[in-house]
């Protein structure tokens, strides 16, 4: 029998996710230190810092597509990838893994959609075969989420015909339609011509004021970071230097390396 | 199936015999030739009037199409009368048949190269030929390279079939020997070891040699 | 011109059933070929190196040994252990293990080249190894193994041509035997261009699959740039 502390059930009142002692190391190079943050539930966070700082990182070992060298993540208050068992750190079992992935969803940099599917398709196939959805069922929350997007009229195309932004729009309906407690935002516009931005980031600024799907944001933006976020943790060599609100961090930081990078890219 | 050492130790000194001096020859000199005749047909697929370049590629798909136990067949019926060795049109036939394979890898060497080389060519005035030998076949070569190699081990797991025109290569002479003793197995083993002997190891060097060629 | 007609009509026959034997060895072996590259295509690209390791091995061992020998070891070495199997099943036999080694090379290729970037998006939508692979890698990597399989289906149809080596009267045994009363330049002119027919055939049938898998990944075919682009995924052309 596992233990009860080994339960994938949310523990009331427990942060989204808890970074606890995080350590990857790629080969002999260290991105993430022993890091430790949590990210309440509905809050919007955003990780801010000079490329190859480790924000990136952080959004895949939450999905799991990176494995962790060391540490825990806890998703509501549970272990993710690896629970502490008699002082030991162990590996979960890939079916609960999964269990607890389906609570997150992620869009990335390069959209990744399916290229053998239409916009719909894209859409319904993971809550029609993963979440056991009826296809109509599928179908209809589908289209509320492409007009949501502004998108309601591209259902039946096909993904290679559409622009950069409304592709990365389409990607974002998709990771919604399976309804994420958590959403991993991971440079998201950083692939988009710039007159295309404008529309991917409203239709996450809407995200962000009509529903309380806690944000892990990793972004160049800094007026978007400063608009959605409750929080921005600012980032340099994979340690957090400095914590703060937005109007804060980007009117008034107090670290010196914050202030020279935030120079560099306002 | 039972195992005869005694066997194995008749047959083995005539299968590397035979193996030495037929079907290492044939796939040496005939990887060569279709290497050659295959960098021929590149340049004259891209370079010859439209005409002649459609007509040589449909010759190309005729010969690339069917089979080698049957041109083997239809050469050796055409020359049997003059005193053509079988071997030489083992020679010539597995030469022309692989050369259309390496035309296409050359092909595929040639157009992978940017146009801006050609265009930089062209801004030194430089002549057509010396634009193939100086610039474009030195690039295309290093690509090219590995997918001729993998073609010359299909060449020489191809060569059995030389026993269409009796030429006496190692499958011939495991036969051979299989029907004068009614022991096939030791024959046969040996003979598919010698091949996987010979054939994996080039094949993991041109692996090798597309990594690395790959890398820079 | 009626003397050719003449001898046509009394070769026909005869190039049929050679025809027959050729097409059932080749249709035989591409089936038998195109399960052996699957299963083996899937077992080589396993995380578990329990799976792998066998599966390179058999893949390695079939690549290596040259088809004839292949097919006078089941032919010649097989009935001495009691293993009495007609030419017909030997011949699919040695053609299905020899090819479909070669096509799981392709088969490996083409799911490995599929872009990461896909395999994470599945990950990212929680989706099981199963789903995963019958419907989003699989679909994508079967327009890029195509062309592949398309070159392979071409050398094992020539490859039926060893049916003599084992008495079987296939196209290329009729064109060798009819030369002696019809003559050679006809008799081999018949069986060069039946061969050619047969492959240009399902060359073009491969083809049509290739536009279609391709399309369906949305690359126009009428347009030369999308082609270019799905050979350069592809590591073709």
């Amino acid at each position: 029998m596992p233990p009860t502390d080994e339960s994938l059930q949310p523990v009331p009142g427990a942060p989204a996710l808890t970074f606890e002692n995080v350590v990857k190391k790629f080969g002999d190079l260290t991105v993430l230190n022993d890091l430790n943050f949590e990210v309440e539930r509905g809050q919007r966070v955003t990780l801010i810092g000079p490329s190859g700082s480790g924000k990136t990182t952080i959004l895949r070992l939450v999905m799991t597509l990176e494995s962790l060298t060391g540490g825990y993540i806890h998703v509501d208050g549970v272990p993710l990838t690896h629970v502490e068992r008699g002082g030991k750190r162990v590996a979960r079992r890939h079916k609960d893994v999964a269990q607890l992935t389906r609570r997150i969803g992620m869009v990335f940099q390069q959209f990744n959609l399916f290229p053998n599917m239409t916009v719909i398709e894209n859409i319904i196939e993971a809550p029609v075969h993963v979440l056991g959805k009826s296809k109509e069922e599928a179908r209809t929350r589908g289209k509320e989420l492409l007009e949501q997007v502004g998108l309601g009229d591209k259902a039946d195309q096909h993904p290679s015909r559409l622009s950069g932004g409304q592709q990365q729009r389409v990607a974002i309906a998709r990771a919604l339609a399976m309804d994420p407690e958590i959403l991993l935002l991971d440079e998201v516009t950083s692939a988009l011509d710039p007159e295309l931005v404008g529309d991917v980031l409203q239709v996450l600024r809407d995200l962000a004021e009509n529903t309380d799907i806690t944000m892990l944001i990793v972004t160049h933006e800094m007026q978007f970071a400063q608009d959605v976020s409750d929080r921005v943790l600012m980032f340099d060599s994979g340690h957090i230097i400095e914590d703060a609100q937005p109007d804060v961090m980007f009117s008034n930081p107090t670290h010196e390396r914050t202030k020279e990078f935030l120079r560099a890219v306002l | 199936m039972n195992w005869s050492w005694d066997h194995a130790a008749a047959v083995l000194p005539e299968l590397l015999s035979a193996f030495l001096r037929v079907t290492l020859l044939v796939t040496i000199v005939s990887s060569i030739g279709a290497a050659v005749l295959g960098l021929v047909w590149a340049i004259v697929l891209r370079e010859a009037p439209k005409v002649v370049a459609a007509i040589i590629f449909r010759i190309l798909d005729i010969i690339r199409m069917t089979p080698i136990p049957l041109q083997l067949a239809a050469i050796w019926a055409f020359v049997i009368t003059t005193d053509v060795e079988a071997l030489t049109v083992g020679l010539i036939v597995y030469a022309v048949h692989y050369s259309t394979y390496m035309a296409e890898s050359y092909r595929a060497g040639i157009e992978s190269i940017r146009p801006g080389q050609w265009e930089a060519a062209t801004a030194l005035s430089m002549s057509k030929g010396r634009t193939w030998r100086a610039v474009i076949i030195p690039q295309a070569l290093r690509a090219t390279v590995p997918s001729l190699g993998n073609w010359a081990i299909a060449m020489f797991k191809d060569t059995p079939f030389l026993i269409m025109i009796s030429v006496p290569e190692m499958v011939t002479a495991a036969e051979k020997y299989g029907g004068s003793t009614f022991s096939y197995d030791e024959p046969f083993i040996l003979a598919g070891l010698i091949f996987l002997a010979a054939s994996y190891p080039t094949a993991v060097l041109m692996r090798k040699l597309e990594n690395r060629l790959a890398t820079y | 011109m009626d003397a050719f007609l003449d001898d046509l009509s009394t070769a026909a026959p005869r190039f049929w059933d050679g025809l027959v034997v050729t097409l059932q060895l080749g249709l035989g072996g591409a089936a038998v070929a195109f399960v052996i590259a699957v299963a083996l295509g899937l077992l080589t690209l396993s995380p578990n190196s329990w799976l792998r390791a066998p599966g390179r091995m058999v893949v390695e061992f079939f690549r290596g040994t040259s088809l004839v020998v292949q097919l006078f070891f089941f032919f010649f070495v097989l009935p001495q252990i009691g293993l009495e199997l007609d030419p017909i099943p030997v011949g699919i036999a040695a053609l299905g293990l020899n090819y479909g080694a070669y096509g799981a090379e392709v088969v490996r290729g083409s799911l490995a080249a599929v872009p990461k970037a896909q395999w994470e998006a599945t990950t990212a939508l929680s989706m099981g190894s199963v789903q995963r692979m019958a419907r989003i890698i699989w679909p994508q990597a079967w327009a890029l193994m195509l062309p592949g399989l398309n070159n392979l289906l071409v050398m094992l149809v020539k490859g039926t041509a060893l049916a003599s080596f084992i008495f079987l009267h296939d196209v290329t045994f009729v064109a060798d035997d009819l030369r002696r009363t019809m003559g050679k330049l006809f008799s081999f002119g018949i069986g060069f261009a039946i061969y050619y027919a047969l492959n240009q055939l399902l060359s073009s049938g491969m083809r049509i699959l290739e536009l279609r898998a391709q399309r369906r990944l949305g690359l126009k075919p009428e347009s030369r740039k999308a082609t270019k682009r799905a050979e350069a995924v592809a590591g073709v052309g």
